[in-house]
């Protein structure tokens, strides 16, 4: 890493001058730690994401070895269930979030020609103490009675009358985890009200820019709420509350409101960041303007204002009356009109483009037709009545996925390869991303398109065992579940690969139709860039 | 700079401001939905203090199938039935129903009934002017008792419901008990029997 700036083609000679400023970068294992550069922060977190999407994937291989075949075989039910659990919480506050994160980093002060981030200390912290929350819960696997296996949801009394020791340590660490993204939640928002360059007025600023400040309120609205029900659980559990105990005047139910009072926002956490990606790269690769940027704006704010009254879309089965269930029902549907609007003004934005398909647009293009799925089975599931048959079943499991894999993971992979030349300054090996993208495409609707057939045929979720008649699909299912996690390492080659600056140097601009404030600085970028505010037009 | 910098630690505490802000509501959901279902009836809870027997107008011309079941939580030993299993009855008329409860195991056990309505809006027509469930009943190693439960169905009861369930579980509370004396159970039928 050293070395990188040592070699220089010709190309890259007129970009020369720049690379001064790299010069009093600190070195080694200190540079790292004590980072407050926006660009080395963004930079840890998407290893950091990258790394725990590994861990998580490793899991999930252990579920899909398991389901491999009906019957018990490789590992005991416990264990399968620590598994399911680990799995959704690393993917969750580990991949996903931290991903978003960093790509907020090295993005948001970019786009809006600030210097850094406007909090660059507390940046390094709620960096730093993510490691640690994740070591916790990974090493709560390890003590004696196991580690969670309450499922990622953790509802009571699971989590607290049928739990193991363990749970305080889960417990601590999502508070930690919870401490860590509002940090970074407070962080974007202080940037984006107090650091824009004069002239980025609010509906000038980029959509990833729009779409994070959004995600940021909703963080700091929700995780709260999430500290609170883990603390309810530790002292339900440890202290002699009955929060969640109908024994002592408590109700578990109230457990679920309150947990998905929290969860259901933040799935959109999860893909609104997404959304502004897919909002940049489509416009580039189709060389013409978004179309209707001003109702994507609208379209996310109300996204994020509906999804704290669809909570209980998830509960339809815990007999709730029938006019909440009608409320919920009516509610969630509501909700589909403005993610309508987003998949409608991307199709517009390509209609009559000259398109091409460089690699990040080819995982746009699979995000919106394979999100658009998981959105359409969303809605069968918000229907009330067919929900009962499909809660808990395999069918939610492909609805979740659709969004979250091919939706907000896609959309981070399209990231990656859409601004990794301008961090680098060369371009990234295309054979290899290619290949990453055509794998992972195949393997992963290999992987989750069967899994709405067993779920209509009612095989249910986090079971270690299947009846017969699910033993085919399931293989193909688990076919599937490896080739994705292998194709996962073409990923990781190409990663290292351009870590070690190896390709093709690249333009300023790198794309054609590329454009935003990121694309007018040197590529690569600078240590330090905007020190002077830019003037926006 | 330095103006920055303020405006930027100003902002932070508006948005700490929220966060904590939001900590708290988390934890006023739980009193708030107490609240709420104490007035929509939704959650099938019923009121655990006795209410007072009226003159009520006795509505003749509803007849109301009442159903009781029972269930043990897991873990909990005792044997639990529901003597009288269903009971037609027309709203304002008091009723009494009983339960047979019994400790078959080697310990002192307290336990706590928990009422669960269904369909839930019935629950806040359900007055009960006694009922075993108000307090916590202990038990002695292989005592037996016979709880009873007096209540009548508020005639304002919507006109759709015909039929409705209530459903006890039992829970073990005797690490939480505020009473651990079993003698003091009034609905207790038989001594502990000697030997065991
Ligand atoms: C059109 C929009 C959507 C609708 C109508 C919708 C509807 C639903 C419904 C009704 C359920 C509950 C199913 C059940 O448990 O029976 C559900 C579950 C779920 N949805 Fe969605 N959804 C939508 C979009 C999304 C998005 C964008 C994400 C995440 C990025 C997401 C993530 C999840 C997750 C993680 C679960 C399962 C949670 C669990 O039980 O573990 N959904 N969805
Ligand atoms: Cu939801």
């Amino acid at each position: 890493m050293s070395k990188a700036t040592d070699v220089m083609t010709p190309d890259d000679a007129a970009h020369g001058h720049d690379e001064h400023h790299d010069h009093h970068i600190p070195k080694g294992i200190t540079r790292w730690l004590f980072t407050t550069n926006h660009k080395d922060i963004g930079t840890l977190y998407l290893w950091f994401a990258f790394i725990m999407f590994l861990v998580g994937g490793a899991m999930a291989m252990v579920i899909r070895a398991e389901l491999f075949q009906p019957g018990l075989q490789i590992v005991d039910p416990n264990f399968f269930n620590q598994m399911t659990t680990v799995h959704g919480l690393i993917m969750v506050f580990g991949a996903v979030m931290p991903a978003f994160t960093g790509l907020a980093n090295w993005l948001v002060p970019m786009m809006i020609g600030a210097p850094d981030m406007a909090l660059p200390r507390m940046n390094n912290w709620s960096f730093w103490i993510l490691p640690f929350a994740f070591l916790i819960l990974l090493s709560s696997l390890f003590v004696e009675g196991g580690g969670p296996a309450f499922g990622w949801t953790f509802y009571a009394p699971l989590s607290t009358t049928y739990s193991g020791d363990s749970t305080a340590l889960f417990v601590f660490s999502v508070h930690i985890m919870g401490i860590s993204s509002i940090m970074g939640a407070i962080n974007v928002i202080v940037t984006i009200f107090n650091m824009r360059a004069p002239g980025m007025t609010w509906m000038k600023m980029p959509l990833f820019v729009w779409t994070w400040l959004i995600t940021a309120f909703l963080l700091i609205a929700v995780m709260p709420v999430l500290a609170g029900a883990v603390t309810m659980v530790l002292t339900d559990k440890f202290f002699g509350t009955s929060f969640f105990d109908a024994a002592g005047g408590g109700d578990p139910v109230m457990f679920q409101h309150i947990f998905w009072f929290f969860g259901h926002p933040e799935v959109y956490i999860m893909i609104l960041p997404a959304f502004g990606i897919i909002s940049h790269i489509v416009p580039t690769f189709a060389r013409k303007r978004l179309f209707g940027y001003a109702s994507m704006v609208y379209a996310t704010a109300s996204i994020a204002l509906l999804s704290f009254i669809v909570w209980a879309h998830h509960m339809f089965t815990t007999g709730m009356p029938l006019f909440a269930e009608m409320f919920f029902m009516f509610a969630t549907m509501l909700i589909s009109v403005p993610t309508g609007v987003k998949v409608f003004n991307w199709v517009a934005t390509m209609w009559r483009g000259s398109l091409s398909f460089e690699v990040p647009m080819l995982f746009a293009i699979a995000f919106i037709v394979l999100f658009t799925i998981g959105g359409l089975s969303g809605l069968m599931l918000a229907i009330t009545p067919v929900d009962f048959q499909y809660h808990d079943t395999y069918f939610v499991v492909a609805h979740f996925h659709y969004v979250l894999v091919t939706g907000a993971i896609f959309s981070i992979m399209a990231a990656v390869y859409y601004w990794l030349p301008k961090w680098t300054g060369k371009m990234f090996d295309v054979t290899l991303a290619k290949w990453h993208f055509w794998c992972s495409l195949i393997s992963v609707n290999l992987l989750f398109f069967p899994m709405h057939f067993v779920g209509l045929a009612g095989m249910p979720r986090r079971i270690p065992d299947y009846s017969l008649q699910f033993a085919d699909f399931n293989q193909w299912i688990s076919i599937g579940g490896f080739a994705f996690g292998l194709s996962q390492f073409i990923f990781l080659a190409l990663l290292i690969k351009a870590c070690k600056k190896e390709g093709e140097p690249v333009s300023d601009q790198v794309w054609e139709g590329a454009e935003g404030l990121e694309w007018e600085i040197p590529s690569p970028a600078p240590y330090h860039t905007f020190e002077t505010p830019p003037v926006v037009k | 700079m330095t103006q920055k910098n303020n405006q930027n630690r100003n902002m932070v505490l508006k948005l700490v401001v929220i966060v904590i802000g939001m900590f708290g509501f988390g934890f006023a959901l739980v009193p708030l939905y107490d609240v709420f279902c104490d007035i929509t009836g939704i959650n099938g809870k019923t009121r655990n203090s006795a209410a007072a027997y009226e003159a009520v107008e006795i509505d003749e011309s509803r007849e109301i199938t009442v159903e009781f079941i029972t269930r043990t939580n897991t873990g909990m030993p005792w044997e639990f039935r529901a003597e009288t299993k269903r009971v037609k009855v027309h709203p304002g008329e008091l009723n009494t129903v009983s339960f047979y409860v019994r400790n078959p195991a080697s310990g002192n056990i307290v336990a706590q009934a928990i009422p669960s309505v269904s369909p839930g809006l019935a629950a806040l027509y359900l007055n009960k002017t006694e009922c075993f469930c108000f307090n916590q009943q202990p038990l002695s190693a292989g005592q037996e008792a016979y709880m009873p439960m007096q209540f009548y169905v508020d005639p304002q009861l919507p006109e759709d419901i015909h039929y409705f369930t209530v459903q006890y579980t039992l829970y073990d509370v005797t690490a939480r008990a505020d009473d651990l004396d079993t003698q003091a159970n009034p609905f207790m039928t038989q001594q502990p029997e000697s030997g065991k």
